[in-house]
């Protein structure tokens, strides 16, 4: 129990020294890259599950992203005051789903609320999740990438090409997320340090329910399907089952992280649905070592980070590319694992000493 | 009181007829031996017990249910539990972890009690982790608990499978050839552990090529030959078989 939560709690020791560096250090513009860090690494640690774990591999979670964030982002966004009048929007405004506010010229936006968006954007990633999944888990290994794969340039081709979703130009004026408390997620530069706060207190949140996951009695079931499926089905396991689940849980982290960076960006594009955006996602799980929660979340916040900052500039995806070709070649179990220190004793004393651990 | 029944059961692959018009009965608390020679069918009938493979056409009825339509968590989650002729043991957990997973069917929580920790799973899991210690004692491997369980030796790799099996606690348990890869000792050793399983009062059903250690501890035995039952009896009248011992050595000329 103890070695479960030590990490936790070493981790928000972490946060919080970052973000008192770059107080002292007169350097808060770094919080705004690590905040948008922070709901990628939701994205991540969600699909490390569903791959390390679980063993099936996805290639369209940035579909997933997509969904969350262009639904709250069009629910929000999109001004209902022209229509007034109709019956349904008069009943969303009777319910208490509505938001009004002003726009940049003083003129004022009737809005669907941020936080009824957010539960259809959840509803309904959760229903594409289990249409998506139930036929595609059928298949296994190479051709399961490939039709996640499809699922997610079917996304990316669906946002990019329709007109009300902003097209290539994706939606824009996404309100911020008003949260309990007077916390709200935005991207005013006024409240940085507190959305700094609040993105990482979610990914931590997020740790903790996929930290308790792992050491439950469904976490050993996931770990049991991924080394032997038939094995896991003869000692009772549903193993169809389970894996459409953590799919859906997956899917759902996916759709979280998308919502509130759509929030905190004040928009979302087509490129965020792209199917590098996924290969990317699936690059940071592989180095961070696969069945490895703390490696992924670490590996995500060095690397999104630096992508964010623009250190790889034009390169960013061949970067993530030429990392997931590394990673495969020589280290398949990732960069943060038991042995690491063992196998660089044996790479720097030379010899081919590390062909025997194949 | 008959515990399985398998009723003139067929199976097919292509142009291989793989098991045919297949009947026989497993009573509750003995052992039963399936023996032949290779490519009798006897891991096809096991797969089609288990629920890996549905039967073309038969009936197969587990405590009086027709069991033949289910798929293998279901029939598993019913008390019919079986081990691999090649052991399958999961990677990357430790051999107590991999008979912490025989324990499924035998406790609740879901994913959501388990993201949250929920209070009742505490108790759930301190449970589970007791019982399958038990049964690591009872099996005498309770000093590798915690060593991963692929990196054990072979032997005791099928000691941690049978004990992922028991940890279900089955009502039938199917043994897909126990001794195969095991030396003089340990294959003495698993015929022992086999009698015990059935002294515990859980019924056995195994296909197994050792047949010293068959007939030593079978009660009754079926003898397949080409998908086809050829005799059913005790050890000592299938000794005398001369249908058996043509199938086993060939005909005189």
């Amino acid at each position: 129990m103890r070695t479960r939560y030590l990490p936790v709690a070493a981790f928000a020791g972490l946060i919080v020294a970052i973000q008192l560096a770059t107080h002292f250090t007169d350097s808060a513009y770094h919080l705004t890259q690590l905040t948008m860090t922070a709901y990628y690494s939701i994205l991540i640690v969600g699909l490390c599950m569903l791959i390390g774990y679980a063993g099936q591999i996805s290639l369209g979670h940035a579909g997933f992203f997509a969904i969350g964030g262009y639904i709250s982002a069009f629910l929000t966004a999109r001004d209902l005051s022209s229509i007034k009048g109709s019956g349904f929007v008069s009943f969303l405004s009777k319910a208490g789903l509505l938001v009004s506010r002003a726009d940049l010229y003083g003129g004022s936006l009737l809005n669907v609320h941020p936080w009824c968006a957010c539960v259809v954007a959840v509803v309904a990633t959760v229903v594409i999740a289990y249409f998506v999944g139930g036929p595609v888990l059928k298949l296994r290994g190479h051709y399961l990438a490939m039709a996640t794969l499809g699922f997610g340039v079917i996304i990316y081709r669906i946002v990019l090409g329709t007109e009300f979703l902003g097209a290539a130009d994706g939606i824009s004026d996404v309100p911020g997320f008003p949260l309990i408390a007077g916390l709200e997620v935005t991207g005013k530069s006024s409240l940085r340090v507190s959305n700094y706060y609040v993105a990482w207190g979610m990914v931590i949140l997020g740790m903790l329910f996929l930290l308790n996951l792992i050491h439950s009695r469904v976490g050993r079931a996931l770990v049991s399907i991924h080394g032997a499926e038939d094995a896991a089905g003869a000692v009772g396991i549903p193993a169809a089952r389970y894996k459409l689940n953590v799919f859906v849980l997956s899917a759902v982290f996916a759709s979280l992280a998308g919502i509130f960076l759509t929030h905190y960006n004040g928009g979302i594009g087509p490129s965020e649905a792209s199917v590098m955006k996924s290969v990317r996602y699936v690059a940071i799980v592989a180095v961070g070592g696969m069945a490895n929660l703390w490696g992924a979340l670490s590996m995500s916040l060095v690397l999104n980070y630096l992508s964010l900052r623009g250190y790889f500039g034009s390169f960013d995806d061949t970067v993530f590319g030429v990392i997931l070709i590394l990673i495969m070649l020589f280290a398949p179990d990732g960069l943060l694992r038991r042995h690491l220190f063992t196998d660089l004793k044996r790479l720097f004393s030379g010899g081919a000493a590390g062909e025997e651990g194949r | 009181m008959t515990l399985l029944s398998v009723r003139d059961v067929s199976k097919r692959f292509g142009g291989l007829q793989a098991v045919s018009g297949l009947s026989f009965d497993v009573v509750q608390g003995s052992i039963k031996a399936l023996i032949g020679p290779n490519g009798a069918g006897k891991t096809t009938l096991f797969n089609l017990v288990s629920g890996m493979l549905d039967p073309d056409t038969g009936e197969i009825f587990f405590r009086g249910e027709a069991v033949q339509e289910l798929s293998s968590h279901e029939i598993a989650g019913r008390g019919l539990v079986r081990t691999f002729q090649h052991i399958r043991l999961f990677p990357k957990m430790t051999a107590l972890e991999n008979i912490m997973v025989g324990r499924h069917v035998h406790s609740k929580a879901g994913f959501i009690a388990g993201m949250l920790n929920l209070p009742f799973t505490w108790k759930e899991e301190r449970r589970i982790r007791e019982k399958s210690f038990e049964i690591m004692e009872l099996l005498g491997i309770a000093d590798h608990a915690q060593v991963e369980a692929t990196s054990l030796s072979y032997g005791q790799q099928r000691v941690v499978e049978i004990g992922r099996a028991l940890a279900c606690e089955p009502q039938l348990l199917l043994l897909d050839e126990p001794a195969a890869g095991l030396n003089m000792r340990e294959t003495n050793e698993m015929g022992e552990l086999i009698a015990k399983i059935r002294d515990m009062g859980i019924t056995v059903l195994l296909v197994e090529h050792d047949m010293s250690l068959v007939m030593k501890i079978s009660d009754e035995i079926v003898v397949l030959s080409y998908g086809q039952k050829i005799a059913e009896d005790r050890p000592l009248s299938i000794q005398k078989n001369p249908e058996v011992i043509r199938v086993y050595l060939g005909d005189e000329q």
